[in-house]
């Protein structure tokens, strides 16, 4: 398989050596080359990841755990490596990283997990308003169930934290603060260091939602001071159907089983059962070892790019569209500054509607995503139904922001704005 | 580049859509959302005795293809009777707008239609 040949993180991306790695950027859309800028939706997948999927298949597959037979040894072994070394990559010990199906899941552990046992009438959560609904929804059901509230932080003018209102809702009340490290609309990096820093003040845990963060810059859980930190792996480069969820571990042993059955238990017998060691207490149930693989693998693959590399990459390239595409007239693009966000840009172009773009770029080859970005009470913050949204990643190119903009005054010449 | 989907009547609906305003006493009147958009239609309606749409017109906020279909709906519509329009599926829907769809955007085609549908059968139900 083909990977960028340095083992030390290079200082820049070589990035024609890593869309030779990415077989589907080789695909023509509409007679056209792909522009594929929807990595925020879903990353694609390297060859390195898809090789070692394969390989498992092919080679060493079997159920985990159990078997004492070679086959399953081996998958045992590949499985729980993958942990390691997606445990090591953010920074944890190996009993505080547990797989999960994706980052919503994550959340629903912790919100199940630990929410039903430690929230009660008038306990408070807070959220931000940049929220996606994975990191709403569940906080609203458990709410429901418990009588806690859900109170969110405020965002001002440029799409950041009001962090004045931050510290005027985090409070005596509040049992935890869960807000996303990257908001996957405005691209906004939020502060959630100093967020932690203030909910641990108040006694209170922090609940960091990383799918848009984990794929682009180097994650330290220890440094960030989280308490839990939740992701899914496809938009890293992985397959679908895994990602994870940090807990500290002094919070994890102390909670209860979301899921009960086979794997996560130690003894069963007729009238009970006592639980497995971390991380296994919360993996029931025979888990996505082909995923595991393949998230281990595209962890490796993101650790051989460095994940600094990837940062100022993506860093070149927003900024860069954001100058762009400040030129196109009638176009609004919401958010903070190029250098106080993420790889990815939402805008509008006034009088188009985000499906209408979407599907005029698609015609050109360009894949970007057009709607709510399940991320509906932002949008109704923004006083817009929807946006069209640009997201970038390591095999992006000026040239493909180029292709963009052009794309975008096609749509204006097509519906006649 | 040809493109298919925007095409001149597509267009001109959207631009100046059929039946667009508001009915003060409507017969039958439902407003509903694409969730995977959020885009909304809102349709009323009269029904007279012989239960024909005798006046109808919609409102909404959308893409072009989905305000393009509730303008030609509404045209379509427009002194049916009830009955007939109750047998209208997707494919009418489709063969009015004339224009080839992906599964997705099907979808936004599909909005006005449906919500009209929705429509009537409260209409019904509450007589």
């Amino acid at each position: 398989m083909t990977q960028p040949s340095s083992t030390q993180p290079a200082a820049t991306l070589d990035v024609d050596a890593v869309r030779r790695d990415f077989p589907i950027l080789q695909r023509q859309i509409h007679g056209r080359r792909l522009v594929y800028l929807d990595s925020g939706a879903s990353a694609q997948k390297p060859l390195a990841v898809i090789a070692a999927i394969d390989h498992l298949y092919r080679t060493s597959y079997a159920n985990i755990h159990r078997g004492v037979y070679t086959l399953s040894e081996e998958a045992t072994l590949a499985y729980e490596q993958a942990h390691e070394r997606v445990s090591c990559f953010i920074k944890a010990d190996f009993e505080e990283l547990i797989f999960t199906k994706n980052t919503t899941e994550s959340l629903n552990l912790v919100a199940y997990a630990w929410g039903l046992a430690n929230l009660q009438a008038g306990d408070e959560i807070v959220a931000t308003q940049m929220e996606h609904h994975s990191n709403i929804v569940p906080w609203q059901q458990i709410a429901r169930r418990t009588g806690a509230t859900v109170r969110y932080i405020r965002i001002d003018t440029q799409g950041k934290l009001d962090m004045a209102h931050a510290a005027e809702l985090i409070g005596p009340r509040t049992k935890l603060v869960s807000v996303t490290h990257i908001s996957n609309v405005l691209g906004t990096i939020n502060p959630v260091y100093e967020l932690g820093q203030m909910a641990h003040a108040q006694g209170a845990l922090i609940c960091v939602d990383g799918a848009q963060s984990i794929p682009h810059m180097a994650i330290d859980v220890r440094a960030l001071d989280c308490d839990f930190f939740a992701f899914s792996g496809h938009k890293m480069l992985g397959p679908t159907g895994i990602g994870g969820l940090y807990g500290k571990r002094a919070i994890l042993e102390r909670m209860e089983p979301f899921l009960f059955g086979g794997d996560m238990i130690s003894e069963v017998t007729f009238d009970g059962a006592t639980w497995n060691d971390l991380p296994w207490k919360f993996e029931a149930g025979t888990g996505p070892i082909a995923q595991g693989v393949g998230l281990g693998a595209a962890v490796d693959y993101l650790e051989k790019l460095g994940m600094d590399a990837i940062h100022q990459h993506e860093q070149m390239l927003v900024s860069y569209a954001m100058d762009q595409m400040r030129q196109v007239r009638d176009l609004e693009v919401y958010g903070p500054a190029a250098h106080e966000r993420g790889g990815v840009v939402s805008f509008n172009l006034e009088g188009v509607h985000p499906h209408d773009m979407a599907s005029i770029l698609d015609q050109q080859g360009v894949a970007i995503r057009g709607g709510h970005h399940c991320a509906m009470p932002l949008m109704r913050v923004l006083g817009v139904n929807g946006t069209s949204r640009a997201s970038f990643y390591i095999y992006n190119t000026v040239d493909d922001i180029d292709m963009l903009v052009e794309a975008v005054g096609e749509a204006r010449r097509i519906l006649r704005r | 580049m040809s493109f298919n989907l925007y095409q001149e009547n597509i267009l001109d609906h959207y631009e100046n859509p059929s039946n667009k305003g508001h009915i003060d006493n409507p017969d039958l009147e439902f407003r509903d959302l694409n969730p995977l958009c959020g885009d909304e239609v809102c349709i009323q309606a009269c029904v007279d005795p012989e239960h024909h749409l005798s006046e109808i017109c919609f409102e909404g906020k959308g893409c072009v293809i989905s305000l393009a279909a509730a303008s030609m709906l509404m045209e379509a519509v427009e002194g049916k009777s009830l009955d007939a329009v109750k047998q209208m599926g997707r494919q009418d829907m489709l063969d009015l707008l004339g224009i080839p769809l992906t599964t997705m955007r099907v979808k936004c085609a599909m909005l006005a239609l449906r919500t009209l549908e929705k429509a009537i059968h409260m209409y019904e139900g509450k007589k």
